[in-house]
């Protein structure tokens, strides 16, 4: 069992779940992409270790609305992770989804929701697939929840999970562009020995 | 009229009046406001976990409901606050996601949060005046040191004087 804490594995292999993070991110692009049929290029994602009580302004200001997608990581990792974008991302991406007018922006309804839920699902699958394909480790998603509400409220779920542990949180940033850019977060939270489990099926001492 | 002082996350600020404090985005986490209405000293905490006991890595003070009560509480006091005269109001706790099976524990923290804090303040002999805790969305507070009154904004529900 190891001996580091968490945020000393943290800072120890950023540069590994930094890769992780990477290609994760971009097998996630490359689903979004064929499901829409959109042209897609993604910029090199931002992966940040970022102190638990400053999660809440990661990703803009605190009040701003946005949408969170969350799901379970259950089998060989325990754990949840989280996608989130921002009001104009989602909306963008529901209404190329339902093929509607891309300027249309009423209130997400129920159809609209399960369809976030959908693209979250998606998003998030094609990301632990990725992590799967490397550790060999079996993960296996459960269903997907959904919020819209404040920033700093979505992410107090993470900043409370990574806060049990230690005092840092990993956020992967994703810009995807097509004409539109859709910005989006992704965080993975491990639980119990997860992590090591990760990193020593890469091949790494813990 | 008083500043608004931000209080962040997993933090905590004592304020005099005409000077108030908000937390922005409450969550899972608790907000917990203590008032002196005699000498009208005001406090905000802003808790993520219920327990420091239960975890090891548990230093910093305002993350947990135990310890950051109890150092609000001794900051009123060192601030002039009259012991027997503070009373609270909570808000915060809520479930953001419905998330089912093994990730249970992670996602009832808004709730453990609420009965822990409330443990603590009746500890402390600290009188409960009014909370608004659970559900699942977040809040943002304010509370005002000129009569101690707690304001709560939600999205897309009208704000709540308790």
């Amino acid at each position: 069992m190891s001996e580091m804490s968490f945020d000393e594995i943290n800072e120890k292999y950023f540069d590994v779940l930094k890769e992780i993070g990477n290609i994760g991110a971009g097998n996630a692009t490359t689903a979004i992409a064929n499901m829409l049929n959109l042209r897609m290029d993604m910029s090199v994602p931002n992966v940040e270790l970022m102190e638990v009580e400053s999660i809440g302004t990661a990703i803009g200001s605190e009040e701003q609305i946005v949408v969170g997608i969350m799901l379970g990581v259950e089998t060989d990792i325990n754990g949840s992770m989280m996608y989130l974008m921002d009001i104009p991302s989602a909306h963008h991406l529901v209404n190329r989804l339902m093929m509607r007018d891309p300027e249309y922006n009423e209130d997400f309804d129920e159809m609209d929701l399960s369809a976030l839920k959908e693209i979250g699902n998606i998003i998030s699958s094609a990301y632990l697939s990725a992590l799967s394909g490397l550790t060999k480790l079996t993960i296996t998603p459960t269903v997907p929840y959904i919020s819209i509400d404040m920033a700093a409220a979505i992410l107090s779920v993470p900043a409370i999970q990574f806060g049990m542990v230690g005092d840092k949180a990993l956020l992967i940033n994703t810009k995807i562009g097509d004409d539109m850019g859709i910005n989006g977060y992704f965080i993975l939270m491990p639980e119990g020995d997860s992590y090591e489990k990760i990193l020593v099926s890469l091949g790494l001492p813990v | 009229m008083g500043q608004m002082i931000k209080v962040g996350m997993a933090d905590l600020k004592v304020c005099k009046a005409p000077d108030n404090l908000t937390t922005i985005g409450l969550g899972s986490c608790i907000g917990i406001a203590l008032y002196d209405p005699s000498t009208k000293i005001t406090g905000l905490a802003h808790i993520m976990l219920p327990d420091s006991t239960a975890i090891r890595n548990n230093s910093h003070i305002a993350k947990f409901a135990d310890t950051g009560i109890q150092k609000l509480f001794d900051d009123m006091i060192k601030a002039g606050a009259n012991k027997a005269r503070i009373v609270a109001k909570i808000a915060g706790g809520a479930k953001m996601f419905e998330l089912a099976g093994g990730n249970a524990t992670a996602i009832n923290v808004g709730e453990r949060n609420a009965i822990a804090s409330k443990a603590k303040l009746k500890q402390l002999g600290i009188k409960l005046l009014a909370e608004d805790t659970g559900l699942n969305y977040g809040r943002t507070v304010e509370i005002y040191s000129e009569d101690g009154s707690f304001l709560i904004k939600s999205v897309g529900k009208p704000e709540k004087k308790i």
